[in-house]
């Protein structure tokens, strides 16, 4: 019997701490898993007896790279528990202030994290040896998603301004104004990107994902929308629960999650291969420059996905603040007993949060499902169906290709550490 | 160049949120790889150099055994070590633990408790070993972050004001929300660094740089108290990010027996 094991203790270029054993015997892969060994935090726990008022800026602190996810979702649940309807402008606000968030980390992702594994480079800044105005040009454009989301929120890291009902203080037509050019020299600089991108070697990969994400009336999905599914599921974000189920398995910090029993995968694939239609005009022409077709399986192309999706996100940045019509900065809000629930789409894919308050406003009980923890049975899923027929590659190749496949997921491994199954818990 | 410091950053129980602020210096980053060799940073790059290391950044506090252990080995292998934002220096959000009884916030989270190994408490850094310097901020400022590698490199003491939010919220222009909106703000007794955004976003500050040097907690409860607040609302107030944080701790106890809900 010949028994051959892929390792990886720290995974690079990923947020958080996690690792990667394959185990193959006599041919066949036979143990896959996706260890994630950050420390648990407990923000279910800790969140119980807060004010509804510290939902946003608490969450916030699960993820340094996707904080506004949590704070818009955070925002809506509480928002649903209590019966308020933002006017559709603080929507829009919201709206963009989340373009900021994506361009971000989606500009971080694509050539910091993911794009050193097409090129053969160790990162992003020892890419800048060989490729120096591509780096240069990816700062920049990750700066623009970072200055818009210090207009919007006040920083990039944790804003501040987000609070249940809308935002402390709107932003001033000129402030707004003043990020509009680095936003469209970024878009141009997005724009000259694309044939780098377009033109990596991709491992010929499909996987018959079934796919969900929100549904929006007004575009991409982002900051609000229904649950939808590729198997043409339609529901509304407090029917969540009756669809996931998450389980804890003793190799990883993180829960994991089964859409109506089965793996499933959230993200940019999933919002792309459901709502492509709803992109812009450009970001169109670059999914169509791009080679992808109207659906994405291939989950190493996610990098190209994630370039449509960041031409979108600026473009659709760059059209709020050119039609911004004004608007009181948020709107009141009457504390009731009762449960909200809230979807938002992370940068990573759909984030779900659940608040039960009592009648004072205090959190009673919590519960959050990121990204991460939906997509990692898919992820180590990739793997198993990757190395097996892989398994004539030289063991460095396949194992760099084994990362790589990992980072085709942008896992936050910050997020999906200890999240709360209450449907579990109460067993 | 060869003998660049080596640098190196690592992460303890985290949002990443503050290693990521060293991604964020896009101006700066392709000049901060000239200066210094970035020998360990998996969050940035798969080349891993081997220690010793000029100047650790550590980012996170100590929840488990495994990393109580861990950042002895770092301090070992590292000339300076530097801890950043307020997990690496107070513990965090997730000292909130230190206040309740870890194992029930094991069993709210976790189906399977017994494949949990965590500590009852989250500590910072300099509770393990001795820190040559503290940067605060939940997150940190980047422009501050830049001045402490700055610093080292340039084997000087950092430029780091201990004063506190109101001295740069003055210096900013900005409108006292406390006096003029009657907010709760946290800015007479936070350090600054942030420079002054909350009052700029007309709201209180929440003191995400943590305790100023000569804090005077208890004159700002007493205020808070005449404001309308109550007791649990103070205690929930000095209690988020920097809840490990001594002057923050201690006021928050002050006011937990007279809580009229948890």
């Amino acid at each position: 019997m010949t028994a051959r094991t892929i390792k990886v203790g720290t995974l690079a270029r990923v947020e958080g701490e996690g690792g990667m054993l394959v185990e193959v015997h006599d041919g066949r892969v036979e143990k896959v898993q996706l260890n994630i060994f950050e420390p648990p935090r407990f923000f279910e726990a800790l969140l119980r007896g807060r004010d509804y008022s510290e939902a946003p800026d608490i969450t916030a602190r699960i993820c340094g790279i996707c904080p506004v996810a949590y704070q818009m979702s955070a925002c809506l649940a509480m928002e649903d528990a209590f019966g308020v309807t933002v006017p559709d402008e603080i929507r829009l606000m919201r709206r963009l202030l989340y373009c900021g968030e994506w361009i971000e980390s989606h500009a971080l992702h694509i050539f910091f994290l993911h794009a050193p594994d097409f090129l053969g480079f160790d990162s992003g800044i020892d890419m800048a040896r060989e490729h120096r105005g591509v780096v240069e040009s990816a700062l920049r454009i990750k700066r623009a998603g970072n200055e818009l989301m210090s207009v919007v929120g006040g920083r990039s890291v944790h804003p501040v301004n987000v609070k249940v009902g809308g935002f402390h203080r709107m932003p001033t037509v000129p402030e707004l104004a003043a990020i509009r050019p680095d936003l469209v020299a970024a878009r141009d600089e997005v724009l000259e990107l694309v044939p780098l991108l377009a033109g990596f070697d991709f491992p010929d990969f499909e996987q018959p994902y079934l796919y969900v994400s929100l549904g929006a009336d007004n575009g991409y999905p982002l900051e609000s929308g229904a649950l939808v599914s590729s198997e043409g599921l339609r529901a509304p974000v407090r029917d969540f629960e009756e669809h996931v189920v998450e389980e804890h398995v003793a190799h990883s910090n993180a829960l994991h999650a089964r859409f109506d029993g089965q793996l499933y995968v959230v993200g940019p694939l999933a919002r792309y291969s459901l709502h492509a239609d709803a992109l812009s005009p450009l970001a169109a022409q670059v999914a169509h420059a791009a080679g992808l077709g109207p659906q994405c399986r291939n989950p190493f192309r996610s990098i190209l996905v994630r370039t449509v999706e960041l031409v979108y996100a600026l473009d659709e940045a760059i059209r709020i603040i050119d039609d911004w019509p004004g608007c009181v900065a948020a709107v009141p809000v009457e504390v009731r007993a009762g449960v909200g629930h809230g979807a938002t789409e992370a940068p990573r894919g759909l984030l779900y949060h659940r608040y039960r308050v009592d009648e004072s406003g205090a959190i009673t009980e919590a519960q959050i499902v990121p990204p991460t923890s939906q997509n990692q049975p898919s992820v180590e899923d990739d793997l198993r169906v990757f190395v097996q027929d892989r398994l004539d590659l030289p063991h460095d190749v396949l194992t760099q290709q084994c990362e790589t496949a990992i980072r085709n997921y942008d896992p936050c491994i910050s997020c999906a550490t200890h999240f709360l199954c209450l449907r579990v818990d109460s067993r | 160049m060869t003998n660049r410091p080596k640098l190196a950053v690592w992460k303890f129980a985290s949002c990443d949120g503050c290693q990521l602020s060293l991604l964020n210096c896009e101006q700066e980053l392709l000049s901060v790889a000239q200066a210094v060799e970035i020998a360990y940073f998996p969050e940035a790059t798969s080349a891993e150099v081997d220690g010793p290391y000029d100047l650790s950044l550590v980012e996170g506090s100590i929840t488990t055994a495994h990393d109580a252990e861990r950042i002895e080995q770092v301090r070992a292998m590292s000339k300076w070590l530097v801890t950043i934002g307020a997990c690496a220096t107070s513990g965090g959000i997730q000292a909130l633990r230190n206040f309740a009884d870890v194992e029930q916030f094991t069993a709210a989270v976790y189906a399977h408790p017994e494949y949990i190994s965590t500590l009852d408490r989250s500590t910072p850094i300099a509770a393990h070993v001795t820190v040559d310097f503290q940067l605060r901020g939940c997150p940190i400022d980047r422009g501050q972050l830049l001045e402490v590698v700055g610093a080292f490199v340039q084997g000087r003491q950092p430029r780091i004001p201990t004063y506190s939010v109101c001295v740069e919220c003055k210096r900013r222009g900005a409108v006292c929300v406390a006096v003029a909106h009657g907010a709760p703000c946290l800015g007479p007794v936070t350090q600054a660094g942030c420079g002054a955004l909350c009052p700029a976003f007309n709201r209180g500050c929440y003191g995400c740089f943590g305790p100023q040097d000569s804090a005077n907690t208890a004159s700002l409860a007493q205020r808070l108290l005449d404001g309308g607040m109550r007791p649990v609302e103070v205690q929930r107030f000095f209690r988020t990010f920097n809840a490990g944080a001594e002057a923050f701790r201690a006021e928050s106890q002050r006011h937990e027996s007279q809580g009229d809900r948890p």
